[in-house]
């Protein structure tokens, strides 16, 4: 038994270095001045340490307001996918009314389509809207989210009808039901889900791509990409770029993790 | 009066509740839908100038060289994310989940975590891990070989889908572990008991308690990364520095929708692109799903 834990273990350990090397690299690249970067393979030693990479990064695109944007963007998105995509989930979950069935299958085929095939009337509808190069062009579009919806349907199945039931009788509408009585008990999932969402819309890139034209209004990926056309000898500050730009997707993951992983699994598993 | 708003608001609910889904998806979802079938008999230059060409888009998609190889690459890479990484998620999983390991936790978090640095930031990083002489893989390289190497890992067309896939196992094998794990930690342990008991080996408990216990996850992995797969484009792109790669191999069908739609601005031939990818995707998943025998019901 000693050998074969001792086994396991290895190959574990082996594939976390194999995983974890590329970030530690990312890290120490960072912190190196324009000599040492390639100089030495990870850290150097403390006094070499260099803020250099930062400095350029600042100074060389406006990558602060590039991250305010992203963040605003992908606040916003969360909030209005979290509201509509419960709402949307609790009638799936809770009601029977006519037309569910039909949702139920628009839903999966969604899920199913592509969403490139759509890019192109998508951008005339945007266009004639005149949202290109505005952020509602980015959170009208995804207001709802689908695979939010069939989470939120998955979790609230379980609610008790008597909860509801009860809560009816004390005179509740049934909108007060869903914030008063539904919300309070899927704090689980609505953890998953904000992170799922935050995810979603921090890393997206096509569509932003498209539709945002001016350096001004430019998410943090559009903004990175743009940086490495223009200059693609920076490799410290594009890494340092790449740093800042993780690390509000895994602050959040900290704070939110344990309902992550069990709101990314719930509906595979249960359904 | 008051009983009577209350009946009909709870009657009316669930029609509110699912309004913004349905608003959204007439005119986000069915309506782009539609008019691309419609644009893709169409030549446009712009969203303004249309000429109606009838079937000339698909007739030239199917001789245009430039798509085939898209076509080629894309498929390419997703046969090696289906045979290739999902094995490896599947394996992972198992060994994460044998009742002897330490530390699960935090091993799980190690593999998983590539994946909360996001398509753009991952290509970014690996854009610079590829480059010559310097990059982390071939300094890694010269490490375990002894001498150096000098392999231009994204200029050589040869080695552009190697680069790719190297760096998407990186980025989801962690990430469907997560799936696999949870599946084979809901698998009943009497059940391997009770194969014990009939005298069955590690390999029969493989094959007649986990792989029946975890299929419907498996389906629903296979068939959610191959959706994922098809639509490959923000690694190769940003990676290439927003080019299709030297000899185009680093094509892909999504880029070259949008260099025909968003660069070259025919959205007529871009439709016929995503249509072409659509009926594609649709056929393959739904194929996984007869073969796979899983029709999902919804109850």
């Amino acid at each position: 038994m000693g050998w074969q834990r001792f086994g396991l273990h290895a190959v574990l350990v082996l594939c976390s270095v194999v995983m974890l090397t590329p970030m530690v690299w990312l890290v120490a690249a960072t912190i190196k001045g324009p000599d040492d970067l390639f100089h030495y393979l990870f850290f150097p030693s403390p006094s070499r340490f260099s803020l250099y990479n930062f400095r350029q990064l600042f100074e060389q695109i406006p990558y602060v307001r590039f991250m305010i944007n992203s963040l605003f963007v992908a606040g916003a998105t969360v909030l209005v996918q979290l509201f509509f995509s419960s709402l949307g989930g609790f009638a799936l979950a809770k009601y029977e009314f006519k037309g569910k069935r039909l949702i139920m299958v628009l839903m999966l085929t969604t899920m199913m389509i592509p969403a490139q095939v759509m890019l192109a009337p998508m951008y005339e509808l945007i266009y004639a809207m005149g949202l290109v190069d505005s952020y509602w062009g980015l959170i009208i579009p995804g207001a709802v989210s689908v695979f939010g919806m069939f989470l939120f349907r998955q979790s609230m199945l379980d609610l008790p009808d008597d909860l509801l039931q009860a809560g009816r009788i004390d005179g509740c509408t049934e909108l007060r039901l869903y914030w008063d009585v539904v919300l309070p008990v899927q704090r689980p999932m609505i953890g998953a889900f904000c992170l799922i969402a935050f995810m979603g819309s921090w890393n997206n890139f096509l569509w932003p791509q498209i539709i945002l034209h001016s350096q001004e209004r430019f998410t943090l990926p559009i903004g990175l990409n743009q940086m490495v056309g223009l200059y693609a000898q920076e490799y410290g500050a594009m890494m340092a770029g790449t740093l800042l730009a993780v690390l509000p997707v895994v602050l959040l993951f900290f704070l939110l993790q344990k309902e992550f992983i069990s709101g990314l699994t719930a509906g595979a598993v249960k359904g | 009066m008051n009983a009577l708003f209350f009946r009909l608001q709870h009657r009316y609910a669930p029609y509110l509740f699912v309004a913004p889904f349905v608003i959204l998806f007439l005119t986000f979802t069915l309506y782009p839908i539609a008019k691309s079938l419609s644009l893709s008999f169409y030549i446009t230059n712009g969203p303004k100038s249309q000429v109606f060409v009838g079937w000339d888009n698909f007739r030239f998609l199917w001789g245009d060289p430039a798509f085939h190889r898209a076509v080629w690459n894309t498929c390419t890479y997703a046969l090696t994310s289906v045979f290739l990484q999902l094995p490896l998620s599947l394996g992972l999983a198992l060994l994460l989940n044998s009742r002897l390991v330490k530390g699960r936790n935090f091993f799980r978090f190690g593999f998983f975590s590539p994946h909360l640095v996001g398509q753009v930031f991952v290509a970014v990083l690996f854009s610079v891990v590829f480059i010559p002489k310097f990059g982390l893989l071939n300094r890694v390289l010269h490490a375990l070989v002894g001498t150096a190497i000098d392999t231009k890992w994204l200029g050589n067309p040869e080695l552009v889908m190697p680069a790719l896939v190297l760096t998407s196992l990186w980025m989801y094998v962690g990430f469907n572990m997560i799936y696999f794990l949870a599946a084979l930690q809901s698998v009943d342990r009497e059940l391997y008991e009770a194969a014990q008991v009939d005298g069955a080996g590690a390999f029969k408990q493989f094959v007649h308690v986990t792989l029946p216990g975890i299929r419907s996850v498996a389906v629903f992995v296979t068939v959610l990364s191959t959706i994922g797969s098809f639509q490959l484009f923000e690694l190769p792109y940003v990676m290439l520095s927003n080019t299709a790669g030297p000899d185009n191999s680093g094509l892909t069908v999504v880029m070259y929708l949008f260099q025909n739609g968003f660069i070259a601005g025919d959205l007529g031939y871009a439709s016929a692109i995503g249509w072409t990818l659509t009926m594609g995707v649709l056929v393959i998943s739904l194929a996984q799903m007869r073969l796979t025998g899983t029709w999902k019901r919804e109850d």
